[in-house]
């Protein structure tokens, strides 16, 4: 099984591409349409702004490809951005849309903290999540973003709060996706991105 | 649960080496970067500052030291960063150095006033679209003596984006201070790391025991 990374241009590619070789998985990043629709597994890596990610989409043409993979099930793992862009909108470019693939709208975290919501943070658990299994529920992982999804009932299967609740881990059908950054984050991340790697396998 | 605030251990390389001075000036050689950043990474290190400043040696300017520098001439290249890369990857450095009642912004390796007041300095930069300050104290580098906790506190309350503490740190205790009166959600050093006068395990053990919360498991 190899991952197909979903290459926009913008985003940390490479600290994604280290931790997988670290995993042992085969990986190759891509902007091709045609890739993505052929893939075995897909991994979309975000870091920067909501907007440059939605164009690159949308000038590449990888919207269409990348909501047809997975509607027919190709198992997905977005990180930061990658999950951010899974919902209808968001705040940070209320004119772009999002892939619309989830339910809610991404929104600013609340001024009364630092921001961006920089660093190592704890997520709590709501219900049995294949991503976290096997790591501690006082692991850490690292995040780096502003705007996040406040606590969508319906498909987090763990929270974080900064200010907020909001979803921290996404599990629903073959979508996953992450606010924090796995490949960032140690032990945990590694163990996580591992999970991933058996659930696609 | 809250976020942990973070240890940060600088690696101030000439491109081979990791260098340390002292106010700014004096290099001298603190080890191999690559054996460094495993040892921090062991050692629970929640992110490692990589500064290339092989250009001192070289009599021109560094990167970071031009950026600096365009970036006080002309505010707008911090927004142009923020938004290409998003406001979390544009950390914006100050030198800060005391000026009778107030903190100078310095540049060209702390030596040269740029005739900005470092708290407007820092409002201005936040409101650009910089995501993170990182806050040298140029009067407490490379003393030993403690971070300028006055100073970070007045930063960091004036802007809504983290601040990273540096220069002056040696004991632990100097880590509470900078935390607790600082304010600051980060504190950097170099030397006492890679002198392995303080482990960053034992340290943030210190921190815990003293309420300063801290990412522990790792």
């Amino acid at each position: 099984m190899r991952v197909t990374i979903v290459d926009y241009g913008a985003g940390n590619v490479p600290s994604v591409e280290r931790a997988l070789e670290r995993l042992g998985a085969e990986s190759q990043r891509t902007p091709s349409p045609d890739d993505i629709s052929k893939a075995e597994a897909l991994l979309l890596p975000g870091v920067g702004h909501y907007a440059a990610l939605v164009r690159a989409l949308d000038e590449q043409n990888m919207r269409a490809a990348l909501i047809g993979a997975i509607q027919r099930g190709v198992p997905f793992l977005g990180i930061c951005l990658g999950l951010q862009v899974l919902y209808q909108s968001s705040e940070e470019a209320p004119q772009l849309g999002g892939l619309d693939l989830l339910p809610g709208t991404v929104c600013a975290l609340p001024s009364n903290v630092k921001l961006p919501h920089m660093g190592w943070n704890q997520v709590a658990a709501r219900r049995s999540s294949r991503l976290l299994d096997g790591i501690e529920s006082s692991a850490y992982f690292y995040f780096a973003h502003s705007y996040a999804v406040r606590d969508s009932q319906e498909a987090s299967a763990a929270t974080c709060w900064h200010g907020a609740t909001f979803a921290a881990v996404v599990e629903k059908h073959n979508i996953f996706a992450v606010q924090f950054h796995p490949e960032k984050s140690g032990d945990a991340g590694a163990r996580l991105l591992q999970n991933f790697l058996k659930i696609a396998a | 649960m809250s976020l942990a605030h973070r240890i940060i251990p600088c690696l101030d390389t000439d491109g081979q080496r990791v260098v340390k001075g002292v106010n700014f000036v004096g290099l001298r050689d603190a080890g191999d970067p690559v054996a460094l950043a495993a040892r921090y990474n062991r050692e629970g290190a929640d992110e490692l500052v990589v500064l290339d400043i092989a250009a001192s040696r070289d009599r021109r300017p560094t990167f970071l030291e031009t950026i600096r520098r365009v970036a006080a001439e002309r505010p707008e290249l911090i927004s142009e960063l923020s938004l290409e890369f998003g406001a979390q990857a544009v950390v914006l450095a100050i030198d800060a150095k005391r000026a009778g009642g107030h903190w100078d912004v310095m540049v060209r390796g702390g030596r040269e006033s740029a005739s900005l007041d470092a708290i407007e300095w820092a409002k201005k930069g936040v409101q650009f679209g910089a995501g993170e300050i990182l806050l040298t104290s140029v009067d407490r580098d490379g003393t030993q003596m403690g971070f300028d906790t006055t100073l970070t506190s007045a930063i960091s309350r004036a802007v809504s984006v983290p601040v990273i503490a540096s220069g002056g740190a040696k004991l632990p205790q100097h880590f509470v201070d900078v935390f607790k009166e600082g304010a600051a959600d980060a504190a950097l050093a170099a030397s006492i790391f890679h002198d392995g006068v303080q482990s960053i395990r034992t340290l943030k053990e210190f921190l815990a025991a003293r309420g300063v919360e801290v990412r522990l498991s790792c």
